[in-house]
């Protein structure tokens, strides 16, 4: 066993103190310090997992879909290691794991859920063989960075393909659910999916209509949901293992072997039904394995000890599909994702935008109507730093009450967007804080959304900390 | 009646990638708080070709989406490439700029003919050129974009540029600083951003050809119809104002 074996876990943590201390606040840099001393400390530490690596990746929703399944995992008894929201890149996990692993390097977990990005996700499967993928969508977002979305989707290809035990695909998107043929003999490929009428409100990337093509149409069908029809192809034929049947105000019905289940869930926005429905199903290969490995009750001599392990396995092969969904409506929104802080009376939402999809379904799922709109973008390099992503969102939902603060680096094209789309703006204003105090000044009491890229959503809490209670960021209980 | 300028959106379907319908939608706005009244065609694959076009304006895509549009495409080529012979205006971005040249040559050496509108031909490079962009035009002054590719193009002879670029790694091809071509009233170009609502003076450079060919010149070169109302002029004004201080943020940001 090589030197770092034992010294690795002192350094990292050593790093991670020094890095705290000094305020640097960023998660990832430890990481990188042992990803350069200790290359195989990630696969090394991974591999002690008894039921191995969930990798969950996507363009849209991994974030909340792996606290989903994170979170529903260690509901119904397993002890379980996820990465901290936002840390998707290899090095975030690499720091998030020096952080939980003895000084010996043990890592007490049963199984692991890790959100990676596309990119990352296939320096990932490099190192370590993920036993589950589960893979979401695949939109247009940061092209910049990854080139175009058909590429994107030869990333996770990549993911399904070293997945050595199930791979669970969106039946709905066609460029996910063409990935099935990608995965390894033996591997076992399960979809989850949409009943035929909801599959209007979660259009792919192939419906994205644009604010002139959709005015451009006699079609009344809502804007920012028009069109599903190329989404609906071959692929509808296949058997989904979970199937979304239908959605409410923070409520949703599932449909599993035959079984209708609905519950109401805490998760804000109607696509976070859907990814709960890619939760499940996840879930669900998780313990059909545990199954097979669980001597059946009957053949468990009574008496005999089991280690800790073999007990949180065996309660766990036992959970029901309703304790999963309960499971499910215990789940709470992660960071940004639909979080509702109380601002000086004010309930105030905010919500991550990051992609064209993203925002539309934002859009969609937050009708403006009694509430104030602020719109904060920035363009650091982990927003973006090209702006016509804005030019693919539809606006035309706010012309009715208008937007009344527009803030962040960019806020002026994102003005610029907002006047093609004859929304009215009331103040524009770069600086965040600034643009902030007034934007919660106003109307106390009324209902406040607030859209955000991601470095915009860290100022903006930052500021909002100061002005009111916010919650830690992290999946942390 | 008011004045039809009928404006065509060329394959929106499968050549639209980083917010190229932005485009679209500031022609359209701008004819209608100029006073006219615009008619947007989106043309698909094998869809009729409307009975008048006045402006074209075609997007960049990817490969896949190259591949679908490319049989109806050439059998459209010799329309599309009398149109812009006579002069009609026609803004033609990254990708559906490369298939306006001679040909595409990929990395793999296959080569992709284009229906040379624009005297021009691009090589693929396992390099992308990307990032925010400001190139320098007599007629446009500074034009502020994004761009983001992989083909290096280059002119031919004689075939001017859209601009010029300060340094190397960007632009055309990355070495002679030049960035995008022209051709009559054809523009091609590699800048998103969207490229028209922050550089309004192209999307009235082809708005103005757009009008003149279709009604005749202009009573003092002013754009603005009679029809025109002073809520409509305001308006115009405002949006070039907003746009005035978003171009000069997008200047200030890093590649």
């Amino acid at each position: 066993m090589a030197w770092n074996s034992f010294a690795t876990p002192l350094i990292g943590k050593g790093v991670r103190w020094a890095s705290r201390t000094l305020h640097h606040g960023g998660s990832a840099f430890p990481g990188k310090i042992v990803e350069t001393i200790d290359p195989t400390f990630l696969a090394r530490t991974l591999a002690q997992l008894p039921l191995g690596v969930v990798l969950v990746s996507g363009t849209n929703g991994k974030t909340t879909t792996t606290r989903m399944v994170a979170s529903m995992l260690s509901d119904l008894g397993l002890k379980v290691f996820t990465n901290p929201t936002g840390s998707n890149f290899t090095r975030g996990v690499v720091s998030a794991l020096l952080q939980t692993v003895s000084l010996a390097g043990r890592l007490d977990a049963d199984i692991a859920v890790l959100e990676l990005d596309e990119a990352y996700a296939v320096h990932f499967v490099h190192q370590v063989r993920p036993r589950y993928s589960l893979l979401l969508n695949v939109m247009r977002d940061q092209l910049d960075r990854f080139g175009e979305i058909d590429n994107t989707a030869r990333l996770l290809g990549k993911a399904a393909a070293a997945t050595d035990g199930t791979v669970v695909l969106n039946r709905e998107d066609p460029r996910i659910a063409r990935l099935a043929r990608l995965a390894p003999a033996g591997t076992g490929v399960r979809y989850f999916g949409l009943s035929d009428d909801l599959k209007r409100f979660f259009p792919s990337d192939d419906d994205m209509a644009t604010t002139v093509s959709v005015e451009g149409e006699t079609s009344a069908a809502s804007p920012s949901v028009a069109g599903s029809s190329a989404s609906a192809g071959s692929e509808a034929a296949l058997p989904a293992d979970v199937t979304l049947t239908a959605v409410g105000d923070h409520a949703a019905t599932f449909l599993m072997d035959g079984d209708e289940h609905h519950t109401d869930v805490r998760l804000e926005g109607v696509y976070n039904l859907y990814n709960a429905a890619a939760a499940l199903a996840v879930v669900r290969a998780v313990r059909r394995d545990a199954i097979a490995r669980t001597p059946s009750v009957a053949g468990a001599s009574a008496g005999t000890p089991v280690s800790d392990f073999r007990a949180r396995l065996r309660r766990f092969a036992q959970a029901k599909d309703d304790d999963l969904i309960a499971a499910v409506s215990r789940v709470t929104p992660a960071f940004g994702r639909g979080e509702v802080i109380d601002v000086n009376g004010s309930p105030t939402e905010l919500l991550l935008v990051k992609n064209p999809m993203g925002f539309r379904l934002s859009l969609a799922s937050f009708p403006p109507e009694g509430a104030d709109t602020m719109i904060v973008i920035n363009d650091e390099y982990a927003d973006g730093r090209d702006m016509s992503w804005l030019w693919d969102v539809d606006f035309t939902s706010l012309r009715e009450t208008g937007v009344a603060q527009v803030s962040g680096v960019r806020a002026w094209d994102m003005a610029l967007r907002l006047g093609y789309d004859q929304v009215p703006v009331g103040a524009v204003d770069t600086d965040i804080d600034a643009a902030l105090a007034a934007f919660v000044a106003r109307n106390p009491g009324t209902r406040k959304h607030i859209y955000c890229t991601y470095t915009a959503m860290l100022k903006v809490r930052a500021a909002l900390g100061r002005i009111a209670h916010v919650a830690d960021a992290g999946v942390g209980k | 009646m008011g004045k039809t300028i009928d404006v065509m959106s060329l394959y929106p379907k499968d050549m639209n990638i980083y917010g190229d319908s932005g485009n679209v939608l500031t022609i359209r706005r701008r004819l209608e708080l100029y006073g006219y009244e615009p008619v947007i065609h989106q043309y698909n694959q094998g869809d009729d070709w409307p009975d008048h076009v006045d402006l074209i304006l075609g997007g960049g895509g990817q490969d896949s989406g190259q591949s679908k549009i490319i049989d109806d495409f050439f059998k459209r080529a010799d329309l599309i490439r009398s149109l812009a012979f006579h002069g009609t205006p026609m803004l033609m971005i990254c990708g559906m700029y490369q298939l306006f040249g001679e040909y595409f040559e990929t990395v793999e050496g296959s080569r992709l003919e284009g229906i040379g509108v624009i005297g021009a031909y691009t090589i693929g490079k396992d390099v992308r050129m990307i990032g925010n962009l400001v190139e320098h035009s007599d007629d446009f002054g500074d034009i502020i974009g994004y761009e983001n590719h992989s083909g290096q193009t280059f002119l031919r002879e004689g075939t001017s540029p859209l601009g010029s670029v300060d340094e190397e790694g960007r632009g055309n091809n990355g070495e002679d600083f030049t960035e995008g071509a022209r051709f009559n009233n054809v523009i091609g170009t590699y800048m998103h951003g969207s490229l028209l609502p922050k550089n309004p003076l192209i999307a009235d450079f082809l708005i103005r050809n757009a009008v003149e060919r279709r009604y005749g010149e202009l009573n003092d070169g002013r754009l603005a119809t009679d029809a025109q109302t002073p809520d409509q002029a305001a308006e115009l004004a405002r949006l070039d104002e907003v746009a005035a201080k978003a171009r000069e943020v997008a200047a200030a940001r890093p590649r």
